[in-house]
């Protein structure tokens, strides 16, 4: 190679990383996140709710086209579950509480549904190295963009609720029936609960929410002193999960 | 320089097949993976991490323990290391670029990969761990080819190289520093939280690295008729040795702040990882105590240390032992139990295993072709 190519070479490579370092610069600048409008919660009256139906869980896996673990119409071997799919879920007192509870404490055994705490300060969202989850501005929604996801899983680590599932196995051959309103996944991205920020913009409430029919669950607005979820939180005691993190979960629960 | 990779006896060649067939049948089980998803891994929802991401850290140690030859020589003008560097700067190479392999390998999209360059996010340090990791594998790339050339001319290096190799120093800290705060700054997981991490990472690195080095440097001893000294490798051995009793003593830091402590979040991961896990990961465990154990009793003798067979005893010894614990028990105690108490376990599938198998065979093959070229052009020099 001669002196001229080399020098170009150099300058050219040079020039590029330059302008690289400006873009990642602007990014960075461009990128704070201000405070969330709204602060939507979901508060979940523990009182009324025991777990016993599977309501919300079934409404809001056939609203977002979540695949079932052993779909009898699926020729392959059944997922196992430790790699199955949750948006919601039954797990335990002694499960989400585990930290503060002891073989003493009642109802330690009884289900509880869990979901994605749409954090504050969720740490799945810090984490990310392609901004594909973020905290909506608009409302607090922590969402996802599944088109852009590259399915590195670091948000799985980094939230401290297992609130994150990941498409071990392609999802659309677990579908049983196909919702068309919401689009379905491919292999290899991360998914949760997204408040059901599809049925808000058409001003209906989460999947979930809509389906108990014991009304335990109040979802609503923090800011706004007289929605469900505020009213539902003055009324009565309530707890979040480990809330030393300080990642400022938004799911209640009503003891 | 090139050409003197191709050009080789027998042995040499039946290696290069025997590795190249075990990366092909790797690569056709990635196909595989590709095709039906991570879900052929023992890979789930709890330990969402596993093989792939704990050999990506354990081989960025690796290639940051290149900095233990080329400190001493450059910085201290060590003159006994001057045949070595090479080799450690040869051996970061193939380290780098298992690291990015079994990243790719890990994610459930890599066509989405150049995303990262894309769409750069610096608050996130997955996006600084490519950053310090290509810039390192460039590095070392430019510093060695620059000076093994210049040698083959039998020239003195380019005046521009020194800059690049002091710069390499702290940016091979940097990466293993980069690679321990992807942990370290996790809420909730109590077995990660710790800030020796980054430390923890580079003294088991520096025990690791220059281990593999010692056996490394004995095995092309054997093959080639280039040898960097007895002297040097009894240094390395002296490096390994102090860099793994500061290891076992982090170890031990922790071991102390989790059980005195006794906090539950933070003591289950050990009980998983030493009593309640599966047979082979309390055995690894285990091995892992006793290895460190022993190559330790073999290192701090000055005797059995500067006798070379002993000395690749235990160098190989501290090598196992620094895997153990970093490329198996860090991620899986890490992820165990999960967020609800709950212990999951993780078993690496056949696929999984014979992917990882694979990586690390290109690694191989890699630094084969490297030490080749090199040992060659520096047989060539000392003969002319």
């Amino acid at each position: 190679m001669d002196r001229g190519k080399r020098n170009f070479l150099k300058i050219a490579g040079l020039t590029g990383a330059g302008a690289y370092v400006g873009f990642v610069g602007a990014e960075a600048i461009g990128n704070k996140p201000g405070k969330a409008k709204k602060k939507l919660a979901l508060v979940i009256d523990t009182r009324k709710c025991k777990g016993d139906c599977p309501d919300c869980i079934a409404a809001c896996h056939r609203e977002h086209n979540v695949p079932e673990e052993h779909n009898p119409n699926f020729k392959g071997p059944p997922v196992r579950s430790s790699q199955g799919i949750k948006w919601i879920w039954l797990s335990t007192f002694g499960g989400a509480f585990h930290e503060q509870v002891n073989e003493h404490t009642g109802r330690r055994k009884d289900p509880l549904v869990v979901l994605c705490n749409h954090c504050d300060n969720p740490p799945c969202t810090r984490v990310c190295p392609t901004k594909a989850t973020w905290k909506r501005e608009s409302d607090g929604i922590v969402t996802i963009d599944m088109h852009r996801c590259i399915g590195c899983r670091f948000c799985m680590a980094a939230c401290p609720y297992g609130s994150r599932s990941f498409n071990f196995h392609d999802p659309r051959k677990n579908l049983k029936a196909v919702r068309p309103g919401f689009p379905t996944r491919t292999i290899g991205v991360v998914e949760k609960c997204n408040f059901c920020a599809e049925r808000l913009g058409e001003g209906l409430l989460p999947a979930c929410v809509e389906a108990c029919t014991k009304k335990a669950m109040s979802f609503g607005d923090l800011k706004d002193k007289d929605s469900p979820a505020s009213v539902a939180l003055r009324s009565a005691y309530a707890i979040t999960r480990k809330p030393a993190l300080g990642t400022g979960p938004e799911v209640y629960y009503i003891l | 320089m090139l050409e003197k990779a191709l050009t080789g006896s027998k042995g040499y060649f039946a290696w290069i097949f025997a590795l190249l067939v075990v990366i092909g049948v790797g690569f056709g089980t990635y196909l595989y993976q590709l095709n039906e998803g991570l879900g052929i891994t023992g890979l789930n929802r709890d330990v969402s991490w596993g093989l792939y991401i704990a050999q990506f850290t354990f081989l960025v140690g690796v290639a940051a323990s290149a900095v233990m030859v080329v400190l001493p020589y450059y910085l201290h003008d060590y003159k006994e290391f001057g045949k070595l560097t090479l080799l450690g700067e040869f051996l970061a190479i193939p380290a780098c670029l298992m690291c990015m392999l079994f990243i790719v390998v890990d994610m459930g999209r890599p066509d989405r990969v150049v995303y990262v360059f894309l769409h750069p996010t610096p608050n996130s340090i997955m996006f600084w761990d490519t950053v310090v990791l290509s810039g390192y594998l460039g590095l070392n790339l430019v510093i060695g080819w620059t000076t093994l050339s210049a040698e083959s001319k039998g020239v003195a290096p380019p005046r521009w190289v020194k800059p690049l190799i002091y710069l390499s120093i702290p940016w091979a800290v940097s990466i293993h520093t980069v690679t321990a705060f992807l942990y370290q700054g996790l809420p909730g997981r109590g077995f990660w939280m710790t800030a020796i991490m980054a430390p923890r990472f580079l003294a088991s690195a520096f025990a690791a690295g220059p281990s593999f080095l010692i056996l490394m440097v004995l095995l092309v001893r054997r093959f080639t008729r280039f040898d960097p000294g007895d002297v040097a490798l009894r240094k390395l051995g002296q490096i390994v040795t102090y860099a793994m009793f500061v290891s076992v003593f982090f170890f031990l830091m922790e071991v102390f702040t989790v059980f005195y402590s006794a906090i539950p979040e933070h003591k289950h991961h050990f009980w998983y990882l030493f009593v309640g896990g599966p047979w082979w990961l309390v055995g690894a465990m285990w091995l892992f105590v006793a290895l460190a154990v022993i190559g330790l009793v073999i290192l701090v003798n000055p005797r059995t240390r500067n006798n070379i067979p002993t000395l690749a005893v235990g160098a190989a010894c501290v090598f196992v032992a620094s895997w153990l614990e970093k490329g198996l028990g860090l991620v899986i105690g890490g992820f165990t139990p999960n967020p609800f108490g709950k212990y999951t376990v993780y078993t690496p599938t056949l696929p999984e295993v014979t992917i990882a198998v694979a990586i690390w065979c290109i690694g191989f093959l890699i630094l084969t072709v490297l030490y080749k070229i090199a040992t060659g052009v520096k047989q060539e020099r000392a003969i002319g």
